[in-house]
């Protein structure tokens, strides 16, 4: 089962360069129409409700889109099978790692990294059917999860084995669960945040030499789709680190709060994603401005898995390191 | 503050006075609170809350730990007592991450009273006038076939929970006034979580120790009786629950890698109800009236038994620090009265014993002894050294169990005596002036932490309303929709029905129930 576990993650690579490839291929060969086209409807169907505070509206897709022939598109729905694919293989991993182990299969860091990605790729996938406008996206979504994959096998991988006691407890299944979907959930929210900076700068001219910023939907579409991806996992975060975490820790190590390097991590990474949401309701802060906090919130994120568990020691030093 | 910044607008300015230092100052002071209040404020004191955080994960913090406080201190000996200076051993107990967070407390105060003020009026108050040109809304809608039932549409809309208020042929209707309420609750409970925990550390208190198996080595719940113990300010010495607890067996079982596979201690409790039997473990502390009982570890207190140059013999017992995961243990044990003359009774200082040592599970099967291989008892090994001399226990100053004092040895009033010996339990060794020393077996022990914190249950029932808060200031919708009949036409018995809404709050969803209530209130005609 171990073995399987292992094979399933490298299909899960090959399956994430393989969309890569067709991707970039729908980039660079596809008629310009595939993306670009989608990025023109997405804004006129924004300005529909011009008149009043600026209305937008996507959910699914009422109008009837015109179907895209051609090298490109198919380009684009093979690059799409290969993502699901990819992420069949990656959730395969895991939960064969799960029975290998007779655990829930986030014990250890690479467990976790392994978790936490799973959640970011069905994440996506739910993106991608409700909004197939965006479904070229995949190129980020698949570059940051064979980058996360890559670290996660190559840097962090330790064979299948049983928990250690301070890990036995129900409250793995409920705390780390939560902070694995609130992490990959953010993970998401990051990809298109990301984009939504590279394209205004791309419409200011600041980068008018990015090659694929005429291909990136349009900025709005991006930037909301980012806010309403981070505002689904702050909640989350909040129950899984700031609530679950703490009931954990009272009855683990006595205390509910104790600034052990992991905490104070959650810590910052909550108030870096609580100013997010704070400055982009406030009107008067730009809303670059609001998604570069967005991004801080991600590095803190990152800072807290790689950083924290590599540099620091502490008692969520659980990580089992190679 | 999470909605819209909807702060007061600064008022219209107030009428001119004297000019006066008086008047000075109260502008002065009202700017400033104007300034403190504003979300710009708020967001910079967050971010200065986030970064004020970082060294608190990067220096060791005395509450962490304070071992590695004197690790680093040992490490960076010109470096550390600056850090020191500035509290950067205690970041989150220190005055300057207090006055941030007290600053961004007050700042939230300032936002959310206002707010609850506006709010309670808003819930109390009815929808406004519909507006002139509903046309102009960002959604309109008109069905010309209407019957007239003004009544009928403030029905369907009531079914539909909107708030609803007929004024002659219009209908007003609001709905989604729990995200402002979400809002507030958010950030009242965020404020009842810091005063959770303030009432945590001033009623509160802890105290760790180590405690060894036996009837005669329990404790009993009194300060002296911790290694490190902490008291909040308001806690009365005396009041402390009183329970006695002697660790009756300790069981750990490993896995063949040695990652340990269960822990489970068995106590005697004396004192909190009738005397019992009780098991807890990591994970599941023992819950006593008043405290709670914590494992946090384990290891092995090797015992020693030393017969001195006069024949006198002594027992003792020593706890060693476990060093890794196979339970190397790292301690020590002193016989300052060892080698005491029985003719004159007089203690000879520079005859005093001192045993160093490492102890060893399961001990390599040959040298170096260095490192357990596993952390079971399955080869056990003591590494000990021995030292004649001053042991320096008589200047008074408090020092280490688990070490001889450095400095004795340094200064060479501690000598080393002999090589270095490994022991295995029952061995014994003959010293060069004729006493000897015997590695009678080893005793379990355990690392505990004795707690109580009053504040814990406040701040779980706050951080719970605080996110059932959250979710309601982040998916709730603020939203208004109008109808207005136009003025029956002397043709025709149905009258045009005109329909506008308008999202308060970013809403992408709202076309859609726009729509859909628009269609309910047709059909109900």
């Amino acid at each position: 089962m171990a073995a399987l576990s292992d094979a399933l993650l490298v299909v899960a690579m090959l399956g994430y360069l393989a969309s890569m490839i067709c991707y970039a291929a729908v980039y660079a060969f596809g008629d310009k129409g595939v993306v670009a086209r989608v990025a023109e409807r997405e804004r006129g169907r924004e300005l529909v409700g011009a008149g009043g505070p600026p209305v937008v509206e996507f959910i699914g897709s009422p109008e009837p889109v015109a179907p895209v022939r051609g090298r490109g598109a198919l380009a684009g729905w093979i690059a799409a099978g290969f993502l699901v694919l990819a992420a069949a293989a990656q959730i395969g991993s895991l939960i064969f790692r799960g029975v290998a182990g007779h655990r829930l299969p986030w014990g250890n860091m690479y467990e976790y990294v392994l978790a936490a990605t799973s959640v970011a790729a069905v994440a996506w996938i739910v993106v991608m059917v409700r909004r197939p406008a965006l479904r070229h996206l995949g190129l980020y979504v698949a570059l940051t999860q064979v980058v996360l994959l890559g670290i996660a096998g190559l840097l962090l991988y330790v064979p299948v084995g049983p928990l250690v006691p301070a890990l036995d407890s129900y409250w793995l299944a409920i705390h780390v669960t939560a902070v694995a979907i609130s992490s990959g959930v953010f993970l998401i929210g990051f990809v298109p945040a990301g984009l939504f900076l590279i394209k205004s700068a791309y419409d200011k001219g600041k980068i008018a030499g990015f090659p694929f910023g005429d291909r990136l939907p349009a900025a709005d579409v991006l930037e909301r789709l980012s806010f309403r991806l981070h505002a689904f996992a702050f909640p989350i975060w909040t129950f899984g680190a700031l609530i679950a975490g703490p009931i954990w820790a009272e009855s683990a190590w006595g205390r509910y709060w104790g600034w052990d390097p992991k905490e104070v991590w959650a810590f910052i990474s909550w108030i870096v994603y609580a100013g997010y949401l704070h400055a982009r309701a406030t009107p008067s802060v730009k809303k670059t401005t609001a998604t570069w906090i967005a991004v801080l919130g991600f590095l803190t994120m990152l800072m807290n898995l790689f950083g924290v568990n590599i540099f620091f020691t502490g008692l969520h030093s659980y990580g089992g390191l190679p | 503050m999470t909605a819209t910044d909807t702060r007061p607008a600064p008022a219209a300015a107030p009428p001119p006075r004297p000019p006066g230092w008086a008047n000075w100052l109260v502008s002065l002071g009202r700017s400033a609170w104007r300034q403190l209040t504003s979300m710009r404020t708020a967001l910079v004191l967050l971010f200065l809350l986030a970064v004020a955080s970082i060294p608190g994960s990067i220096i060791p913090q005395t509450n962490v730990g304070i071992e590695k406080v004197q690790d680093y201190y040992r490490a960076h000996p010109t470096l550390a007592p600056w850090i020191a200076k500035v509290d950067g051993f205690n970041v989150f107990g220190s005055p300057w991450f207090a006055a941030i967070y007290l600053l961004l407390f007050t700042s939230l105060i300032g936002c959310v009273i206002p707010r609850l003020r506006d709010h309670f009026r808003a819930i109390r108050s009815v929808p406004p006038n519909v507006p002139a040109r509903l046309d102009r809304l960002p959604q309109h809608a008109s069905v010309d076939d209407h019957d007239g039932d003004v009544e009928a549409i403030a029905a369907a809309l009531r079914k539909r929970r909107w708030r609803v208020v007929v004024r002659g042929d219009t209908v007003s209707a609001e709905k989604g006034y729990l995200k402002e309420t979400g809002n507030l609750v958010f950030h009242l409970a965020l404020m009842a979580v810091l005063v959770a925990v303030a009432l945590g550390s001033w009623y509160g208190w802890h105290g760790n120790r180590i405690l060894v198996t036996g009837a005669d080595s329990g404790f009993c719940n009194s300060l002296q009786q911790y290694d490190e113990s902490k008291l909040g300010p308001r806690v009365d010495e005396g009041k402390l629950p009183p329970f006695c607890v002697t660790l009756d067996q300790f069981e750990a079982t490993f896995q063949s890698s040695g990652q340990p596979k269960q822990f489970k201690a068995t106590v005697t409790v004396e004192g909190d109800g009738p005397t019992r039997t009780a098991n807890f473990s990591v994970n599941d502390p023992l819950r006593l009236d008043g405290a709670s009982i914590y494992l946090l570890g384990h290891g092995y207190a090797p015992i020693l038994r030393y017969t001195d140059r006069f024949g006198k013999t002594q027992t003792k017992e020593g706890p060693f620090l476990s060093m890794d995961g196979m339970q190397t243990g790292s301690g020590a044990i002193s016989f300052p009265d060892a080698n005491v003359d029985p003719k004159t009774g007089k203690r000879d200082s520079s005859l005093q014993m001192g045993f160093d040592g490492i102890y060893m599970p399961t001990a390599p099967a040959q040298a170096p002894f260095l490192r357990s291989e596993f952390p079971a008892e399955n080869n056990p090994g003591l590494l000990l050294t021995a030292y004649r001399g001053n042991l320096g226990l008589d200047a008074g100053i408090p020092s280490s169990v688990y070490h001889l004092d450095q400095g004795q040895i340094d200064a060479g009033r501690l000598k080393q005596v002999g090589e270095g010996k490994l022991l295995k339990p029952g061995d014994t060794w003959t010293l060069d002036d004729g006493s000897s020393v015997q590695f009678v077996g080893t005793k379990k022990y355990v690392t505990l932490s004795v707690r109580h914190d009053p504040g814990q249950r406040i701040a779980l029932i706050a951080a719970v309303c605080a996110l059932v808060g959250l979710m309601g200031s982040l998916f709730g919708k603020r939203r208004r929709i109008f109808f207005r009949l136009a003025s029956p036409s002397p043709t025709s018995s149905s009258r045009l029905l005109e329909a506008g809404g308008l999202p308060r709050t970013d809403y992408p969803g709202f076309a859609e129930e726009f729509a859909s209530t628009v269609a309910a209130v047709r059909e109900k005609t």
